[in-house]
């Protein structure tokens, strides 16, 4: 099939832009990693290895071409996180942004959490079109006049200018994690948010910035009994009270913050059991869940371990009720994975606007598609070969068995160095943006 | 044909516990600090691979018989089968986050059991070339803490340092 989306077999996909440097030798700061889109989809937010936030902004549609849907072009440019050393610990803290999480807007500014191993900032981000002009007291350079010289008086006007973009840290929320932070998770009341790192997750109010609630602490008291970490954490996307969080153990665990101030006894626990003949040296890696995302509506969520993406129903804790196998890499030498770290590799996966079609990336700058309804899956590639401006992508196959078909490409070939981590879907539309070592790509739906 | 299989998952096991000892080492450097999900895998795996080592061993090597062969399910040792003594030091000095710990239950063998002696029992000396971890470690052994010995070799030398040196690795305790 030709492609996968919004409930209609025949989408096809185009490429639109790709942002980022040409050439293949990539500086470590400029690797993405991460990628959102906000609540109306108007802005686009990646963060990189480097500390930095680049927000992109949709054009408005044009109507000379009603085809086509506005580009995505720089809005703002921050360093939002510096690296820092932490004395005691002798450590240093990398400033690379692990999970941007938009607020929704409520005023003319927009709000951002941006998040490094320790420290959570609330970003402003505000527009400046005009500006105060005809002070009585000063020239318009900012030089104070003589008071000799000034015999009238008027008011100052406003002024238009040329557009600027401020971005202010408005709250740092500091000093609340010892492990290394791995998600970020904006309530449905607007008011508060989770932070998650490996054995804790704290509870902020977006006002407070000197004081979190720890909701869960899996910490056991002698720590060489630790058998498992958090990996992420979302919050119910409509009930306040509800929050997940996924285990390396390949659990999700859903807490009521009804139940108890501290939750660490579960209201639910999804678990699927291991199938006893896929053992192997490397099960608990495999296992282990690198995102979990819930749906839309709420009543799904995600989960993305090494090999597959699985859709659990909150009614039903036994197993998932839909499970997509990636592939590109199950074929692979699973040891060889393991020694050059890709089996490490986290992966993300979103879901699409009506949460009909779920995406993940994978290895050889290959992503994937996974319609529900229809049943369908299809693999495209991000790649400068395929940068001719509305060119549709092609899918691709990767042959499994001994004989390769022509177009397909063998594992062997696979270029495991090539990985795609970080993916967003537009919440509205059929853009999607896909973050590949250190380009973001943007792909949108072919419009006739 | 039996002994063959046993031999391969031996060399196999034996590779994957050089690895995620190097990449332990590895990562005691990174920038950030150690990563404790990334430390726990390492852990489960060498676990693991070092579980499979000693269960093909004794296919190989009847004097080293076990009743029971080990279960694979690592995730279902608890710490009840603790057989580690307690007192051992922390080993990674620099490491600000514990490892997994949790070694598993391994009674009834007589090579286990001298594992897990406690090590203020043993010399300090340092054992010579022929006593020395096998080849495909580190070249570097790690730093001995004050207090800390090295783990006597009993009969079977090779696998026995190996496994202790893993252990070792596993029971880093967090600084806080």
């Amino acid at each position: 099939m030709a492609g996968a989306g919004g409930g209609n077999s025949d989408v096809q996909w185009c490429f639109s832009q790709v942002k980022g440097a040409i050439d293949d030798d990539v500086a470590e700061a400029d690797i993405i990693s991460t990628v959102e889109f906000n609540h109306s989809g108007e802005l686009l937010a990646t963060g990189d290895k480097g500390g930095r936030v680049v927000i992109f902004q949709q054009e408005p549609e044009s109507k000379n071409q009603p085809q086509c849907r506005g580009e995505y072009n720089v809005y703002s440019t921050f360093q939002s996180h510096e690296p820092e050393f932490d004395y005691l610990k002798s450590l240093e803290i990398e400033e690379k942004i692990n999970k941007i999480r938009w607020l929704p807007q409520k005023n003319a500014a927009q709000f951002l959490l941006s998040t490094n191993d320790k420290t959570i900032k609330l970003w402003k981000i505000s527009e400046r079109d005009k500006r105060p002009e005809g002070y009585n007291l000063k020239e318009e350079d900012g030089r104070y006049r003589d008071l000799n010289t000034v015999t009238t008086l008027r008011v100052p006007v406003f002024r238009p200018m040329d557009l600027m973009v401020e971005a202010s840290p408005r709250r740092v929320f500091s000093n609340a994690h010892t492990y290394h932070i791995n998600s970020i998770s904006v309530n449905s009341d607007c008011e508060t948010y989770l932070s998650a790192d490996d054995l804790r997750i704290n509870l902020w109010n977006l006002e407070i910035n000197d004081r979190s609630f720890n909701i869960v602490d899996i910490k056991p008291t002698n720590m060489e009994e630790l058998t498992e970490v958090i990996t992420a954490a979302e919050f119910h996307p409509n009930q306040c009270n509800t929050f997940v969080y996924s285990s390396s153990k390949g659990t999700i665990r859903l807490c009521d913050m009804r139940a108890s101030a501290l939750c660490d006894q579960h209201a639910k626990q999804f678990e699927e059991p291991e199938d006893p003949n896929n053992r192997s040296f490397f099960s608990e890696i495999i296992s282990s869940i690198s995102d979990v995302k819930f749906s839309h509506s709420g009543r799904y969520m995600m989960t993305r371990d090494y090999l597959s993406v699985k859709i659990w129903d909150l009614n039903m804790e036994s197993r998932p009720v839909e499970t997509y196998q990636v592939g590109n890499c199950c074929c692979a030498d699973k040891s060889s994975l393991y020694e050059n770290d890709c089996i490490f590799d986290k992966f993300e996966c979103c879901w699409n606007g009506n949460d009909s079609v779920v995406m993940t990336g994978s290895y050889n700058n290959f992503f994937r598609m996974f319609d529900r309804g229809y049943r369908q899956d299809v693999t495209l590639e991000a790649s400068r070969e395929n940068s001719k401006p509305r060119s549709v992508l092609k899918p691709r196959k990767v042959s499994t068995g001994g004989k390769r078909k022509k177009d397909e490409i063998s594992v062997d070939s696979l270029d495991f160095n090539k990985k795609i981590l970080h993916t967003a879907w537009h919440p509205l539309d059929n853009i999607i943006a896909v973050a590949t070592t250190n380009n973001l790509y943007i792909f949108q739906e072919k419009l006739n | 044909m039996i002994a063959t299989t046993a031999m391969e998952v031996n060399a196999e096991a034996r590779r994957i516990l050089a690895v995620s000892i190097s990449k332990l080492y590895a990562s005691r450097s990174q920038r950030g600090g150690l990563r404790l999900h990334r430390s726990l895998l390492l852990s489960l795996v060498m676990r693991s691979a070092r579980d499979i080592y000693h269960s093909s061993r004794e296919i190989e090597m009847p004097c080293a018989a076990q009743p029971t062969p080990e279960p694979m399910e690592t995730s279902s040792s608890s710490p009840a089968g603790e057989q580690i003594v307690p007192e051992s030091q922390p080993e990674l000095q620099t490491s600000e986050e514990s490892e997994s710990g949790d070694e598993g239950c391994e009674e009834g063998d007589i090579t286990e059991d001298k594992e897990n002696m406690s090590p203020t029992k043993q010399s300090r000396k340092r054992r010579g070339k022929a006593a020395a971890a096998p080849d495909f470690l580190p070249i570097k052994r790690a730093r001995l803490e004050p207090g800390e010995e090295r783990h006597a070799a009993p009969h079977c030398r090779g696998a026995e340092s190996l496994s202790a040196l893993s252990l070792n690795l596993n029971r880093a305790i967090a600084a806080f």
